[in-house]
């Protein structure tokens, strides 16, 4: 099964990579307020179902892809 | 007295903390990151670089290898782990030390002699008081300890953090620059002591930690 974990970092955590792309969009004119940079993760998980994709892929991004203190992620599993 | 640097690969400093542990007079051991074998050294020191190429997070697939699950029994243990750099970053994400390591706050590579306040006497910095300052190299990127306002009294509270940046060269919350485990026997910093250990390159104060680290392997471990 085909899962998307998205990692982002937390809210109020400073992400110094987004604030970076902020101001080099303001350089280019665009008024983006805010950019917060994280990860997408395109996963094939051997599950017989999309809920045994999602808890496995939940605990991937738990356990690795993610670092809880610091961030946050979600799950897609392909419909 | 036997001290093992783990070598990962996409591990720069595992030779200079080699050498450097020569210099303290102990053995020094290789030791391989596919291997959970820690050959029965005394103490670790977990070195710097950019392990598996810093790919997910600085770290956090080291903190996954072999050789660390050795690293943690033997942390269990109650015997000495010295994270330096990559090595600081490994040990925060594997779960030994507290917080995480981030880019720098303002994104750009640090390389420089830094001010290392001690914050108390610690076993970890032998014959230096509250108050002193070392001076020890950093060169990194991702060096910005982060632990949330709570945490981070919790750890002033608890006598962990040892060390505090004068100045700050990276975003540090509180300038914490060295932290311990709960135990006291596992620490970290981003600056590199084993950079620091010889006066024709600018500075000895590098060898007050791996002190430390030799006199915690020296002591008996409680039961």
């Amino acid at each position: 099964m085909n899962v998307t974990v998205l990692v982002r970092p937390r809210e109020g955590i400073l992400d110094p990579q987004g604030e970076a792309i902020r101001r080099s969009l303001a350089g280019l004119g665009y008024p983006a307020a805010e950019v917060r940079a994280g990860k997408v993760f395109d996963l094939e998980v051997d599950a017989g179902d999309a809920d045994s994709a999602r808890r496995i892929a939940g605990e991937i991004a738990e356990k690795v892809l993610s670092n809880p203190l610091i961030e946050s992620y979600q799950v897609e599993v392909a419909g | 007295m036997r001290v093992g640097v783990v070598s990962f690969p996409g591990a720069c400093d595992d030779r200079d903390a080699l050498r450097a542990v020569s210099l303290m007079g102990a053995e020094p051991v290789r030791l391989w990151h596919a291997d959970a074998d820690l050959q029965g050294v005394d103490a670790v020191i977990v070195p710097g670089g950019f392990s598996y190429g810093d790919y997910l997070r600085p770290g956090a697939l080291a903190s996954l290898s072999p050789a660390m699950r050795g690293v943690r029994d033997h942390a269990a243990a109650g015997r000495p782990v010295l994270g330096i750099c990559n090595g600081f970053q490994v040990l925060t994400e594997s779960g030994l030390l507290p917080g995480v390591l981030r880019p720098n706050t303002h994104l750009k590579f640090r390389f420089q002699d830094v001010g290392l306040a001690v914050e108390r006497e610690s076993p970890w910095l032998p014959g230096r008081a509250a108050g002193d300052v070392l001076s020890i190299p950093v060169k990194h990127h991702d060096g910005c300890w982060f632990a949330d306002a709570d945490r981070l009294a919790e750890l002033e509270a608890a006598g962990q953090v040892l060390l505090r940046y004068r100045p700050n060269p990276n975003g540090s919350v509180g300038s914490v620059a060295c932290v311990t485990n709960e135990a006291g026997n596992v620490a970290g910093l981003m600056p590199h002591p084993e950079h620091a250990v010889e006066q024709l390159l600018g500075s000895t104060d590098g060898r007050v930690l791996l002190q430390g680290l030799l006199d915690l392997a020296g002591r008996p471990v409680a039961a």
